[in-house]
């Protein structure tokens, strides 16, 4: 294995080439994060605070 | 690892193809084709019987007929043909293996054996609760654990995509992002985990309650989560025809997109804003605030609202700048006018965007808005709207699809190719008089779900406008041809896997024509043109529309309901 090839540069230069990339499109190279994002937001927005709403509908007496 | 799969070479994009993910596309398209032949026919019993002059079918088996016809084509035929679409945009588009193929195969096990106990299930008789199933009516117990498993089989097809994308990128088979097609599943992916999860939230306990298990179903909790499925399950739809008119873009004529950046965006809007768009199912519940409503439908839906338009715009541009590269350049709309509209493929694609965006779209947006979503909150124009995104815009995409996949998946020849040149516009401009004419009822009050428009055995008399029985027959006439387009559909398909001439291994299909660089279809790039003049134009058209329509409700609102 010559220098070139040793695994600290390989490391050092993906993490370079990581930093010339810009976040966004981090951001949607990343299915997982994009499918954290897709399930948080809907279930924050719509149905956790839907459901707060439902519960403090009061009670008929 | 790759090295023992199985893999062939596509003749025609050079694409490397897993014959095992090939095989599951065969099936899952071939399940999806099935199902929607079933539920269309239940569609046209359910027109006949709205056809006031008709009245086919007595209230039993009318109320067993929309059940089985919500169930059928909104769920299974789609959910079906987006699981071919999974496996076709990850494994053959990446060039790669499929992740975890016997999983895969599970998961249509499982989706086959919940749709078969479901249809059965509503078949019965007993099941008669609609696609909606909202409690308290109660259907039989395995009326939902068919539903709960095609949803866990659909589930784990989303896994085997996820999978595919990590062993992709782990295998090196494809460089730099993922195509933009592949992206379009991706969101499509990220979708359907949601939809699922909260169909797996309010069904289970569903399920158990029908068994006697649990004691009462809350009908607003259920109705909220309820819709988190009903409604998301549509975006799955709305995300995946998109991914498709980019696919027929690149493979009809070697079209890029003019921005993958701008393009990704929008699916970015997609997934964080769209499944939000459940909410206008609820916007006349008492029991939410205007805050949750107007966030939900008025704000957050108009982001992914923005995300569809964004695509309105960019995939026929895409189109128009091929093109006008390929020296189609005279005038405004020369690119057009000289497409190839005897291509399946390409009209069917062309009018599910068009339909999609001038009826589903503006009509969406229209029932979001909390004020004039009263005018029409469940009358007749909510199926009007759904027809106008899910049947013209995404059934017609991927009817439009499976005349390329029929050829370059099952290697087979098409079979009634003058037959396949008319269908896109038989089906396409029946569905959008269904569209168009379901949504004028809906306006003149028609009630949705109902059996009767007549009230002949209501107590009390009521007498719709003679407009609405006018369009309610317009509406079966055009339901009759949508019908018609939906046979030479299944008859052509079905025709060409059993019967077309086999293709060799190395033969290019002669029909529909597909360019050599539609291999465009499997790579990241942009075509960063803004010579789109004709797609302004169009664009121009959709915003006058949009706004004139839109205006036009309020100017209605206020005079069905004067505030003086």
């Amino acid at each position: 294995m010559n220098e070139k090839d040793s695994p600290d540069q390989n490391e050092s230069s993906d993490s370079g080439h990581q930093d010339q990339i810009p976040l966004m499109q981090q951001l949607l190279d990343n299915p997982f994060l994009l499918l954290v994002l897709g399930i948080a937001v809907p279930a924050v927005f719509y149905i956790i605070w839907g459901i707060i709403e439902i519960t403090q509908i009061p009670i008929a007496d | 690892m790759s090295s023992l799969i199985d893999f062939r070479t596509c003749p025609t994009t050079g694409l490397k193809v897993d014959r095992a993910a090939e095989k599951l596309i065969k099936a899952n398209a071939v399940a999806a084709v099935v199902f929607l032949a079933i539920g269309g026919l239940f569609g046209l019993l359910v027109a006949l019987t709205r056809w006031p002059a008709v009245h086919f079918l007595p209230a039993d088996m009318f109320y067993l007929a929309l059940t089985a016809h919500g169930l059928d084509v909104l769920l299974v035929w789609i959910i079906f043909f987006e699981m071919a679409v999974l496996y076709f945009a990850s494994a053959i588009l990446l060039n790669s293996r499929l992740a975890g193929p016997k999983w895969a195969w599970t998961g249509f096990g499982l989706m086959l054996s919940g749709a078969l106990i479901t249809n059965v299930a509503v078949l019965q008789g007993q099941s008669s609760v609609m696609f909606t199933s909202y409690v308290p009516m109660m259907a039989e117990p395995p009326f939902y654990l068919g539903i709960i498993l095609f949803a866990v089989g659909a589930l784990i097809g989303c896994g085997v995509f996820f999978g595919t994308l990590v062993v992709a990128k782990r295998e090196k088979t494809y460089e730099g992002s993922v195509p933009l097609v592949t992206f379009g599943a991706l969101t499509a992916a990220i979708i359907a985990v949601f939809t699922i999860a909260s169909g797996a939230i309010i069904l289970i306990p569903t399920l158990l309650w029908s068994l006697g298990l649990v004691s009462h179903i809350d009908p607003i909790i259920y109705k909220t989560i309820w819709w988190a499925m009903g409604h998301s399950s549509q975006q799955i739809n709305v995300s995946a025809h998109v991914a498709v008119w980019y696919a027929i873009a690149a493979m009809v004529f070697g079209a890029k997109p003019l921005s993958e950046k701008v393009s990704r965006t929008a699916f970015l809007m997609y997934i964080l804003f769209l499944q939000l768009a459940s909410a206008h199912h609820m916007l006349v519940e008492p029991g939410f605030s205007s805050e949750w409503k107007i966030f939900n439908t008025s704000y957050a839906m108009y982001l992914a609202v923005l995300g569809s338009m964004v695509h309105g715009m960019t995939v026929p541009g895409s189109i128009e700048a091929a093109q006008r590269a390929r020296g189609l350049t005279k005038g405004m709309f020369e690119w057009l006018r000289k497409a190839p509209w005897g291509n399946p493929a390409f009209a069917g694609m062309f009018m599910s965007l068009v339909f999609f965006g001038f009826i589903g779209g503006i009509s969406g947006v229209v029932m979001g808005t909390e004020q004039i979503n009263l005018i029409m909150h469940n009358t007749l124009y909510v199926p009007g709207h759904f027809h106008g995104t899910v049947v013209a815009g995404t059934t017609l995409a991927f009817m439009a699809i499976t005349y390329i996949l029929v050829p370059l998946i099952f290697r087979r020849e098409l079979v009634l190719r003058k037959l396949a040149t008319w269908q896109p516009y038989v089906f396409g401009i029946g569905v959008a008089g269904i569209s168009v004419f379901m949504m004028g009822a809906g306006t003149l009050g028609v009630a949705r779900r109902h059996w009767d428009m007549t009230f002949a055995d209501a107590i009390l008399p009521f007498d719709y406008p003679s407009a609405a029985f006018l369009m309610m027959g317009l509406n079966g006439i055009f339901a009759v041809m949508a019908a018609l387009g939906g046979l030479m559909y299944v008859v052509i398909v079905v025709g060409s896997v059993f019967f077309g001439r086999k293709l060799a291994e190395d033969e290019k299909p002669s029909y529909p024509e597909v360019p050599p660089d539609s291999a465009a279809v499997g790579h990241y790039g942009s075509s960063e043109s803004l010579k789109i003049p004709g797609t302004a134009f169009l664009v121009g058209i959709f915003f006058v529309a949009f706004v004139l329509y839109y205006f036009v409700n309020w100017k209605y609102l206020s005079e069905i309901w004067p505030l003086s």
